[in-house]
């Protein structure tokens, strides 16, 4: 890690530990987007390469509902639950992407396949009411304080967990980033047919891909659901939870570590904002105004936040510039 | 009639025309030869408008005509057979003509110029019905050419006619070329075939690296040793 | 064979008419100007309200109404594309994705807030037929029938037409066009006119038969999209047949269980075809 980079991180960590200090409301608020600053670097870890995809609301979904249910029904620990909820999401990824990668299934194609995905996995979780609770909820047994069921009411746990939780998305996403399948998969994300021409196992890689972001975007559905102690298929799967993870990724910007996670410290901090200002006097004032402002954000600044900034500076110092 | 003027021209940072100057007198046909790369394709597209010029100027009939874009350069009268026809390879043969007449202009007289192409090509007659895209090379060629006439046009720009053709189907689009310059109009062809296309223009440029070499009448280029050996194998 | 099967199974044809309608639309587009519009549901939705409201709160007759909501709807799409497509047009495609995706997100939540999430229903009420002791809703004969009449308009001014032979030749070589004199740009906005007008047919159709809310583009969107993509994205023909074979599913499935579970049934046989022609069943 460059000198840069290593004081950022510092300072990020300093500030952190300053804000978990504070108010419960902020570490209930940190505590969110460091959850979903993993699921969208994961999700960055397809969508970087061109593999974009609008399901991962799936995985999130899965990931949350199998270690809650398994607990409510079977008393299974989370310790094993979770990881049952990474396997099944992983199949699922693997059910679906095998077909599509095998059979260049790519682009607009893709993009639809994988709608209609997390869609489905939100009709699913619906359609199961009488295990699920449906569109009403779930609600995990509440037991306290407790390492086997992996609940605690204290936040500062959670904190704990969800920046583990963050910094294990980084260090994945490092390792591909420095990995040699990197190459790889820019050289499929430029020409398919010219990679596989040079020996590139095309499937393996992205398949492989595929499940590495999959796991990691359902560890972080896990990590969510014992968090906030109630499930909701609106809030853990369907197209607004696939797209939000998507606008979020690409607003903070895919190609560098830290986009995934300015995005969420944006999104969230926005929809929160907006919630608040607005309360509950206008319904649905406050998503107006957030897909309004995603809207505006895609046109003007198709790079994102970050690779927008990254230009603007880049094109100031004559120095960076030259190193580019 | 057409008047190129020191053009400048290219795709993005990638310069391709340096400077061109050229004139297609009224009735004239005119040929621009040169090697692959030269800039003769993208010497047609500035003309039709598919390619923005940096500098200098193209005019027909005095009308500065750059910075239009291509669908009312049409309607100026200059109708471009692009490279490799394009033809709308689902569409039939007879509606890849009638959408050749989508100008206003041209829609008033589509029977007139329909019977007008179908008497140049009676194989496309025959096919009228036919997906553009299943007939052989030659007969694309054939309702490229024709698609282009059906907009009435005053000038016929026509680019690379010869490529991907069998050598005696290379013959029978000159030779239709012929019929149609003698009907008058005018015409602007880019040609690697130089033996071929030296028959059929009065004037001829060589265009190399972006930047004419040489001008003068077929005859002249035909005699010049330089083409000769470089362009003709002789 | 069970009547209520056979029911079942008519009233899949039916519904699939009304679907094969905005397959139609969303593979226009897509054909000509390259972008899938994600939010292509919610403006059904939008065409939905705008029927309703003229209708209960301003009295307008229903007919009228109707062409209300589809002239609106064909202005909808050419905002559509003027403001959220064409800016994006050059850039990457996950852009155009994107902003369509925002819209669907931004229409979802302005509706909601505009309306509430309360269901309303237009209070239309259609007899029901009977036929050989088939209980047939007449609104879905109705919605029906216009659904194919709508297919069948289309179908006539894109072949007999000089700009429906534009739109077609558009979508096959977009690049040149300018050489036959069109204008690209505005055979886009007449395509997304036209994509609007379908919506805005298809919502007449639908506000007849359900209830509108600010979700429900929620419930058929992702059909439309497994529609399409089992048609071949951007095949007319493909996708008016894939309608067809999507809906008897989901009535089939829906006749043996629930309503969410045949989607699901539907979406898993719409993998397991893809596992088999992954270009859709009638690509090019």
């Amino acid at each position: 890690m460059s000198g840069p980079r290593a004081s950022a991180f510092v300072l990020a960590a300093a500030a952190a530990a300053l804000v978990s200090a504070g108010p419960a409301y902020f570490l209930h608020l940190l505590i969110q987007i460091l959850i979903w600053a993993s699921v969208y670097t994961a999700w960055a870890l397809m969508g970087r390469f061109g593999f974009v995809s609008f399901g991962h609301g799936a995985f999130v979904g899965v990931g949350a509902y199998v270690p809650a249910l398994l607990w409510n029904y079977f008393g299974l620990t989370p310790w094993l639950g979770i990881p049952a909820g990474i396997a099944l999401s992983v199949l699922i990824a693997v059910v679906i992407g095998y077909p599509c990668f095998r059979l260049k299934v790519v682009g607009h194609y893709f993009a639809l396949v994988t709608l209609a995905l997390s869609q489905v996995v939100l009709l699913t979780l619906v359609a199961a009411r009488e295990i699920t609770g449906g569109s009403l909820g779930f609600t995990p047994k509440a037991a306290g304080h407790s390492w086997y069921a992996l609940q605690f009411p204290e936040k500062t746990y959670f904190y704990v967990i969800a920046l583990g939780l963050w910094l294990l998305a980084l260090l994945v996403w490092r390792r591909i980033d420095r990995g040699i399948n990197r190459e790889a998969l820019e050289a499929i994300s430029e020409d398919e047919d010219a990679a596989a021409a040079i020996g590139i196992d095309v499937l393996r890689e992205k398949l492989r891909i595929t499940v590495i972001s999959a796991a990691l975007t359902a560890l972080g559905g896990a990590i969510y659901g014992q968090y906030m102690m109630y499930l909701n298929p609106e809030s853990v799967s369907g197209i607004a939870v696939s797209l939000q993870i998507v606008f979020a990724a690409i607003a903070g910007g895919v190609y560098s570590m830290l986009g995934p996670t300015v995005g969420a410290l944006l999104t969230i901090s926005l929809t929160e904002g907006l919630r608040v200002w607005f309360g509950v006097t206008f319904i649905g004032a406050a998503n107006t105004i957030y897909g309004a402002l995603l809207v505006l954000c895609i046109i003007f600044m198709p790079q994102g936040i970050v690779g927008t900034l990254r230009r603007a500076i880049v094109s100031r110092s004559p120095k960076l510039a030259r190193a580019e | 009639m057409l008047s190129l003027s020191a053009v400048c021209a290219g795709y993005g940072s990638f310069q391709v025309l340096f400077g061109v100057s050229l004139d297609v007198p009224r009735g004239q046909a005119v040929g621009v030869i040169g090697p692959n790369g030269a800039g003769k394709t993208t010497l047609m597209r500035v003309i039709s408008g598919l390619v923005p010029i940096r500098s200098g100027t193209v005019t027909l009939d005095g009308e500065p005509i750059d910075g239009l874009p291509a669908h009312r350069i049409v309607e100026q009268g200059i109708a471009h057979v692009p490279e490799h026809r394009r033809l709308f390879p689902r569409l039939s043969v007879e509606e890849n003509l009638r959408i050749g007449a989508f100008i206003p202009r041209a829609r008033r007289g589509f029977a007139r110029q329909l019977d007008r192409v179908y008497g140049l090509f009676p194989r496309l007659k025959e096919r009228r019905q036919q997906p553009a895209g299943t007939l052989s090379g030659g007969e694309q060629q054939m309702c490229a050419i024709g698609r282009a006439l059906m907009s009435d046009p005053k000038l016929l720009l026509l680019d690379e006619p010869s490529a991907g053709l069998a050598p005696l189907v290379v013959s029978q689009v000159f030779e239709l070329i012929r019929r149609i310059r003698g009907e008058g109009l005018t015409v602007l062809i880019v040609e690697q075939n130089v033996q071929q296309v030296l028959e059929v223009v009065d004037r001829a440029y060589l265009l190399e690296v972006g930047a004419v070499r040489l001008a003068g009448t077929a005859d002249e280029l035909k005699g010049n040793p330089f083409i000769r050996r470089s362009y003709m194998g002789l | 064979m069970d009547i209520f099967l056979v029911e079942a199974i008519i009233n899949g044809i039916l519904l699939g008419g009304v679907l094969a309608l905005l397959a139609l639309g969303l593979n226009l587009i897509f054909g000509v100007i390259d972008v899938v519009w994600i939010a292509y549901a919610d403006i059904v939705m939008c065409g939905m309200y705008v029927i309703y409201f003229l209708y209960t709160q301003y009295d307008v007759p229903l007919l009228l109404a109707c062409l209300a909501g589809i002239a609106g709807m064909a202005v909808f799409g050419v905002a559509v594309h003027l403001l959220i497509i064409a800016p994006v047009l050059n850039s990457a495609p996950i852009n155009q994705l994107l902003s369509t995706g925002g819209l669907l997100f931004f229409l979802q939540s302005f509706a909601t807030l505009l309306f509430g999430t309360d269901f309303r229903n237009i209070g239309v009420r259609l007899p029901v037929v009977e036929i050989a002791s088939i209980y047939i809703s007449f609104a879905r004969l109705i919605a029906f029938a216009f659904g194919l009449i709508g297919a069948v308009a289309l179908y006539l001014f894109l072949k007999r037409t000089y700009i429906g032979t534009a739109i077609r030749a558009v979508a096959q070589d977009r690049d040149i066009v300018g050489l036959v004199g069109i204008d690209q740009r505005r055979i886009y906005l007449a395509t997304s006119a036209i994509g609007g007008a379908l919506a805005g047919l298809a919502a007449c159709l639908l506000v007849l038969q359900y209830d509108v809310h600010p979700f429900i583009g929620n419930t058929f969107g992702p059909v439309i999209f497994m529609i399409c993509v089992l048609g071949g994205l951007g095949n007319m023909i493909g996708g008016f047949v894939a309608s067809f074979i999507i809906s008897q599913i989901i009535a089939i499935g829906g006749y043996y269980s629930s309503t969410e579970l045949s989607y699901v049934l539907a979406f898993t046989l719409f993998i397991i075809l893809m596992f088999v022609r992954p270009r859709g069943l009638f690509a090019r």
